[in-house]
């Protein structure tokens, strides 16, 4: 009971999550919030020492990203403009001691449906690497996140990267996100776009998810269809485009407003990409 | 079970540390508890505030989130790592100079960010300061004399310490900002027994309204050894009820098998730290029986339990003024508005979260805790235990903020009971949630009033009600009931009035005092229906206030006729030119664009009455003069950040005319200082004050009296002595003939003022305030229709303060103020058991105080020390309704639900039709 392993190495880890169930510790960002009034008495796996899920790398199919990477790695590191949404969202999570500590990876796993994280990756059509003792897998980041918390990774596995594929023509991204304040907030509404365009500028393919509207967030493929072969033009984003999302009443709004603020920022994300 | 403790090696401020912990163990704690290096803060244990923030390789974290284990190896810098060598920072200085501390509860964690962007970016521009900063929640400066010191970080603007006579008006830094700045300024959760102490955990009420049964407690015992007692009600010694008024003593310690709130506490686990922590509260055989609650709408329709046989009907109290006849005056008014407002719980927010000791000493017991009220926590505190007040002593510990949450009993009865049984210190820290949780609110309010002017645009008539939802108990219910209708007209002169309140019983949180007392919650009343009157009446919204503003000689709805010191006009009149252009500004930029994005300016006034209303509110200070010279203010007005220290300062020095750097103060402690009422009411610059200053003169007076000197002579402190200068001779004051008092003082001078006020009759006709302040706000926003997203560019403020006895404290609550003001507006509600956290109930971040300009009107008014008046209230009052009057100006729609979220700004366009 209680116990805290902080390997040096992936066989090390894998091997420890084969023979106990333990919460898996990045930034603490999500873990310790969750327990606030309780000392911490999990069994926990800290990934922070292992050089293997460090940092973002160039590969030749994209960008890989590793487990252990932070947001503010991300905004530092030289990226093409495919990131920008990507960025923006790395300086919206939380204040800079979030951003500090806090990893894409974890923001992935935690699953919450504000993650500012999984709009974005979900438009750059991102993979998950998963790795355990039994061996490796690799999951759409759609498949990855089931719901509100839940994903598909069992107990025994690590994320290890995120992939990022590199795109095939000239790319551009945005990130909009809507809350009730400047800084530390969580989102109400958030909109990720990630489009590619043939030379004359129209859009080749683009991918848009829309986050804090559903248990997790999603992919709006009628959308996505609708501003294909077009330039990227607000008034090609129809309400019907919204109909995979299914908002709820909260604290921070009402249903109601979450569907009617997504399509003013599915609008203006169209609008940005220009 | 923790993990095993084990040996973590890392650089602490410099200096290798090696420490024997569980390596999960939150960073903060570790810093804490293990190394004992209390300058980080915790205001949340969740990375919501920022409080605890360090810096680990150089990179700002929360230390609340931080594994120790992660630290191995590596380096960490707090706050108590930025002086160097005894002398502190540039940083640090620009801080203390700046104003930018107040409280100072978030202060180590606003210097750690800053010290990380600096380190960076040594010459940072204002979005990097805020993106930098963003992340550190501070509740009292509004942010911007911190944006302010981070951007004057090579300036070196002298400060000379004012001469004997001059400190009244000077720009004194805080007598705590070196320990604030330093990181030790001691709050409540960072003093500690010095004995071995038990820890205390209350179990709460998951529910709002329920009956429920503690059973067989012996194998809870069995199976935690750490814990050492459970309290419940049969425990508390003396009588397990208290409350703010003498008649409304209706809240228990413990309730006793019945809670009419959620987070009610039912009983108090004492233990070792660790145990009292592991325990979870389902470990405890409680049977509960649930209850149906009694929400505001069941209580306002009459169809509920009654809650109190206090209460009957659930109407804890109601309030009225009458002047005139309203209701004629409104039939036959030429011009006629009505409006109906409704607002929401807010919660303090204080950054530091409530904490504290008790320990037991023979037959006397002392609490060291956070307050902003020693003398009523001794009096309440000595009838639950069953005391004499002279058997208890309340030593305050610093505060880490309050804005009226922390005039009410939290943790110090159960840790006074708890000591008082056991024998043994006992100390508890509130978590986050539990202090949302448990504490009072800011009254929800439901508002009619109409108002009614002539064609010139001369008000007639103003008729008001407020019901206040004041949750389960009384708290200080009587007080916004009572205040309200008093102000509920604002600074306007109005010869027919009919304002009435109700204070609703509920089995929601109890709503208590909250900086303003209901009267922020009415001033959104009164200014919607000044600024539609003014249309109405064709007159632009600032000439419609000037028009109808209260002047000296014009009575108020409680027949008070006021004479001298009544600052309302010129307040406007200082606003008039920013307020033309800024108006000039929205107009022309919404007609340069069509787009969804609209401007506007607002305006909004507000009064005051300082101090308890047709109540006895007294002050006592006294200063000593010890027989080596030493002069000591015992100075018991609690410094809860506004600054309190400083001013009693200023003015006892200036009525003593001796330096005040040569004035040593002694803190609010009932041992040692005499009572000097609350911080409240916006009370302590006049009332303390006036005592500060009549301590003074009764000082200075005896000791010309002993030194035959005339009332002109000058009183010096000198190394050992006092010299006394009188027309060209100096001579040493002989104190040796005086016998010391058990302070060690020869000279004692006293002081005591009581606001001269008179009760109100059945009508609310009287003088219920002896001095009244007033503001006028201009608030300039920007619309997202689309989104319904409002944005504050600016604030200019124009505060009548009597006088300024310190510029930049007053600023500093201006701008506090303001911060606060907005939040109400614009982000700040609390639902009871749905955001007890710090992120999902948000007050104003770095990011969301726009540039303020404030403006100080100092119209002396005869009563108050030196002619100042109060200023904490005033600077939220008028914030609100000015955001809610640009909004109207930008887009047409008068948003009357607060706070005015995205979702309700957009659903309201939607409504009328403006939205893009």
């Amino acid at each position: 009971m209680g116990s805290y392993l902080r390997p040096t190495s992936l066989p090390e880890a894998l091997a420890a999550l084969a023979a106990t169930p333990r919460i898996v510790l990045a930034g603490g960002t999500d873990y310790y919030p969750a327990r606030v009034g309780r000392p911490p008495e999990d069994d926990l796996l800290d990934i922070t020492a292992i050089p293997a899920l460090a940092g973002i790398a160039e590969t030749e199919e994209g960008w890989r990203i590793g487990a252990a990477t932070t947001w503010t790695e991300v905004v530092e590191a030289p990226l093409p403009p495919l990131f920008d949404g990507l960025k923006a969202a790395a300086r919206e999570v939380g204040g800079a001691q979030i951003q500090n500590a806090g990893t894409v990876a974890g923001n992935l796993c935690n699953a919450s449906p504000a993650a500012d994280g999984i709009p974005n990756l979900l438009a750059l059509g991102a993979t998950v690497h998963l790795a355990s003792a039994s061996g490796d897998r690799v999951l759409p980041v759609a498949e990855f996140v089931h719901g509100n918390r839940r994903t598909a990774r069992r107990a025994d596995e690590i994320v290890t990267a995120i992939h990022i594929p590199g795109p095939k023509r000239a790319a551009r991204s945005v990130f909009l996100k809507l809350g009730a304040r400047r800084y530390l907030v969580i989102s109400i509404v958030m909109v990720a776009a990630v489009a590619e365009f043939d030379e004359d500028g129209t859009i080749a393919s683009a991918r848009i998810a829309v986050g804090s509207c559903s248990a997790a967030a999603v992919r709006l493929p009628a959308l996505e269809a609708a501003l294909a072969g077009q330039r990227p033009d607000p008034a090609l984003v129809a309400e019907a485009h919204l109909a995979p999302l299914s908002p709820i009443d909260d604290v921070r709004a009402s249903a109601a407003y979450r569907r009617d603020a997504a399509l003013t920022l599915l609008r203006r994300a169209v609008e940005a990409l220009r | 079970m923790r993990s095993p403790a084990e040996r973590i090696a890392f650089t602490l401020n410099g200096a290798g540390v090696e420490v024997h912990a569980p390596p999960a163990t939150r960073l903060a704690d570790l810093l804490r508890d293990t190394l004992g290096l209390t300058g980080t803060k915790i205001g949340c244990n969740a990375g919501d505030c920022g409080a605890c923030t360090v810096l680990l390789d150089g990179r700002q974290v929360c230390a609340c989130l931080v594994a120790s284990g992660q630290v191995s190896g590596r380096e960490v810098v707090t706050v108590e790592g930025l002086a160097k060598d005894g002398t502190v920072s540039a940083l640090q200085e620009a801080f203390a100079r700046n104003g930018a501390a107040q409280c100072g509860i978030c202060t180590p964690g606003m210097l750690m960010a800053a010290a990380d962007l600096l380190a960076r970016t040594p010459q940072p521009d204002e979005p990097a300061v805020l993106d930098a900063l963003g992340g550190v929640l501070c509740r009292c400066t509004g942010y911007r004399k911190i944006v302010e010191a981070v951007l004057s970080l090579g300036e070196t603007a002298a400060q000379q310490a004012p001469a004997a006579g001059r400190a009244v008006g000077a720009r004194l830094r805080h007598p705590d900002a070196t320990q604030i700045v330093t990181g030790t300024h001691r709050f409540g959760a960072d003093a500690l027994p010095e004995e071995a102490f038990l820890t205390l955990r209350a179990v709460r009420s998951p529910y709002p309204h329920a009956r429920f049964e503690i059973g067989d407690l012996a194998p809870l015992f069995a199976r935690f050894p750490g814990l050492v007692r459970v309290l419940t009600a049969a425990d508390v010694p003396g009588q397990n009820l208290f409350g703010i008024y003498p008649t409304g003593k209706d809240q228990p310690v413990l309730a006793p098998g019945l809670v009419r709130m959620r987070g009610e506490a039912i009983a108090a686990l004492v233990g070792d730290a660790e145990t009292v922590a592991a325990i979870r509260d389902d470990d405890l055989p409680i049977t509960w029986g649930v209850l149906e609650p009694v929400t505001f709408d069941r209580a306002l329709s009459g169809d509920a339990p009654e809650m109190h046989p206090h209460a009957p009907g659930n109407v804890l109290i109601r309030g009225r003024v009458k002047a005139g006849d309203a209701a004629a005056a409104l039939e036959t008014a030429p011009h006629r508005a009505a409006v109906s407002v409704e607002t929401g719980f807010v919660e303090h927010a204080y950054i530091e979260p409530e904490a504290g000791y008790a320990r037991r000493v023979g037959e006397r017991i002392e609490i060291v805790a956070c307050t902003q009220t020693p003398y009523m926590d001794r009096d309440e505190l000595a009838l639950i235990l069953g005391v004499t007040q002279n058997q208890v002593r309340v030593i305050p510990t610093a505060t880490g903020g309050g804005f009226g949450g922390k005039l009410d009993l939290s943790l110090q009865p159960l840790v006074s009971v708890a000591a008082w049984i056991t024998g043994r210190p006992v100390r508890c820290v509130y978590t986050r949630p539990e202090s949302i949780a448990s504490t009072t609110k800011r009254h929800p309010a439901r508002i009619t009033a109409e108002a009614a002017c002539d064609a010139e645009g001369r008000l007639v008539a103003y008729r008001f009600h407020g019901d206040f939802n004041t949750g389960a108990y009384a708290s200080w219910g009587p007080t916004v009931a009572n205040r309200v209708p008093v102000h509920a007209t604002g600074p306007y002169a109005v010869p027919n009035v009919l304002a009435t309140s109700a204070a609703i019983h509920t089995t929601d949180t109890p709503a208590g005092a909250f900086r303003g007392f209901g009267v922020p919650q009415a001033a959104i009343a009164h200014e919607a229906l000044m600024d539609m009157l003014a249309e109405r009446s064709g007159l632009d919204p600032l000439a419609f206030r000037l028009r109808n503003a209260i002047r000296p000689g014009d009575a108020t709805a409680t027949g008070q006729v006021l004479e001298h010191a009544v600052g309302m006009a010129a307040c406007l009149e200082a606003l008039e030119q920013r307020w033309q252009a800024l108006r000039a500004e929205a107009e022309a930029f919404n007609r340069a664009q069509n787009g969804a994005i609209r401007r506007g300016a607002g305006v909004a006034c507000m009064w005051y009455g300082i101090g308890n209303t047709s109540m006895s509110n007294p002050s006592d200070m006294t200063i000593g003069l010890a027989r080596d010279g030493t002069l000591t203010l015992y100075c018991g007005a609690m410094d809860i950040g506004q600054g309190a220290k400083a001013i009693m300062a200023q003015i006892a020095s200036d009525a003593l005319g001796i330096p005040v750097a040569s004035l040593r103060i002694t803190e609010a402690d009932t041992d040692l200082t005499r009572d000097a009422g609350k911080t409240s009411a916006s009370r302590q610059t006049f009332v303390s004050g006036n005592a500060a200053r009549l301590a003074g003169e009764d000082l200075r007076r005896r000791i010309l009296a002993l030194a035959n000197a005339g009332p002109e002579a000058r009183i010096v402190p000198v190394p050992g002595g006092i010299l006394i200068e009188d027309g060209g001779r100096s001579i040493p004051l002989d104190l040796m003939r005086h016998a010391a008092d058990s302070h060690g003082d020869a000279l004692v001078g006293e002081g005591r003022f009581d606001p001269p006020t008179t009760a109100l009759d059945a009508d609310g006709r009287g003088i219920p305030y002896a001095a009244y302040a007033f503001a006028a706000q201009v608030a300039y926003v920007e619309v997202d229709t689309a989104l319904g997203t409002i944005k504050p560019l600016r604030i200019v403020a124009a505060h009548d303060v009597g006088r300024a006895v310190n510029p930049t404290q007053v600023e500093g609550q201006i701008h506090g103020g303001i911060a606060q003001g907005l939040g109400l507006a614009l982000m700040e509600e609390f639902f009871p058991g749905r955001n007890e956290n710090l992120h999902d109930y948000l007050i104003p971040t770095i990011g969301d105080i726009p540039p303020i300009e404030a403006t100080l009107i100092e119209d002396p008014d005869p009563l108050g020390p030196f002619g100042a008046k109060g200023i904490g209230e005033p600077a939220l009052i008028a914030t609100a309704p000015a955001i809610l009057g640009a909004i109207h100006h930008a887009t047409g729609v008068r948003i009357t639900r607060v706070p005015a979220t995205p979702d309700r700004v957009r659903a309201a366009l939607l409504a009328a039709g403006a939205a893009r």
